[in-house]
């Protein structure tokens, strides 16, 4: 039907029977081209499972090097790679869980000089990222390039959740048009995180970029979802565009990237 | 009449920890007045000194975005809820 091996039909038979996906589905999953901004606590869930799904093209993108703090919810890696880098470390997990998946790597910081090299060849971005300034031009260059952004993001016990889709809803400036100045509010690795919080909101990104290859479900574009760990509470805002965005808008202002101070010395 | 608002984690150290309030009065604007006479401090952190939301931070009522309704002139009625987002930029490294 869809040119699958005997092998991938038994790997995926369990895609394949559901009615919602089928041969035609995990064929577009296969020739999917997804790009993981991160290779840390949300991207090593998301790229993880979206390699085990079938996602044929997965680049990852990732400077930083796997430290034994990151293991209590960076599950892609391990106690063994240790000083290794989490790029390298990600691919090697990744090859030996489904070797159907070609993964390039990206040792690199993201900044207005190569994203949008990065994002070239790539319809689906994962934002995993740890900073605003790397949300900021993330979100910039997915507005620029048209490309769909699966954001998440978490903070101790509280995550969020959402798809900006260019066209079709919100941006990341339509909510913040600007991001915070240092100081105000937690960034990077203050305030510590419950490690499975990663892997909840990872998997949900990992859901939504499913979704997408597939064109099935309702997608989280221009919905915020917020999940509260503590209080096992889900719940879900309503987000619009905004035509005033600087970005997104109908007169907008912002037309370059934008680098804005990493204040918190990654990205 | 008493509404219901949310507290995000980032702010939960001027609430004592607390992540639902109770607070009174007839619009956003009011409430927030009300925040700041029950928490010391908190309104500083969420608004301008003109009084609006700052920018990474967005205020919604039950599930609308208040910047698409009438700002902090928004009115209050019984059994809203209201939820105070930042901007959190976590994926944590």
């Amino acid at each position: 039907m869809t040119d699958f091996t005997d092998e991938q039909i038994e790997r995926y038979s369990r895609h394949i029977i559901l009615p919602e996906v089928g041969g035609v589905g995990q064929r577009k999953m296969l020739d999917a081209h997804v790009l993981m901004i991160g290779a840390g606590g949300l991207g090593s869930p998301a790229a993880y499972y979206l390699a085990a799904a079938g996602i044929g093209h997965l680049g990852i993108v990732d400077f930083d090097t796997v430290d034994l703090s990151n293991l209590q919810r960076q599950i892609i890696h391990s106690t063994e790679r240790i000083g290794m880098l989490k790029t390298e470390s990600a691919k090697k997990t990744i090859a030996a869980l489904n070797p159907d998946v070609n993964v390039t790597t990206y040792n690199e910081r993201i900044s207005s000089q190569n994203i949008k090299e990065l994002f070239e060849g790539y319809d689906y971005i994962v934002d995993g990222s740890d900073n605003f300034a790397t949300r900021f031009l993330i979100n910039d260059a997915c507005v620029l390039m048209n490309k769909v952004n699966i954001h998440g993001s978490i903070f101790r016990f509280e995550g969020q959740a959402t798809v900006f889709h260019p066209k079709k809803g919100p941006c990341y400036r339509c909510l913040y048009p600007e991001p915070p100045p240092p100081g105000l509010v937690p960034n990077c690795q203050e305030g510590g995180v419950l490690g499975v919080l990663a892997g909840i909101i990872g998997n949900i990104q990992a859901v939504e970029t499913l979704k997408l290859v597939l064109g099935i479900g309702e997608s989280l574009s221009g919905k915020l979802l917020i999940y509260d760990a503590l209080n096992t509470e889900f719940r879900k805002l309503k987000l619009k565009r905004d035509v005033n965005c600087p970005v997104c808008g109908d007169n907008p202002t912002i037309t370059e990237l934008i680098d804005y101070e990493e204040f918190c010395g990654t990205a | 009449m008493p509404v219901k608002v949310r507290i995000p984690t980032p702010l939960m150290k001027l609430t004592n920890n607390q992540a639902e309030i109770s607070a009174e009065g007839a619009t956003i604007a009011d409430i927030l007045n009300n925040l700041e006479s029950q928490f010391a401090g908190i309104k500083e952190r969420i608004c301008e000194e003109n009084g609006t939301p700052r920018r990474f931070i967005n205020i919604y009522l039950n599930e609308e975005d208040i910047r698409f309704l009438e700002g902090e002139k928004t009115p209050i009625k019984d059994g809203d809820e209201i939820s105070i987002i930042p901007a959190i930029a976590g994926g944590v490294r």
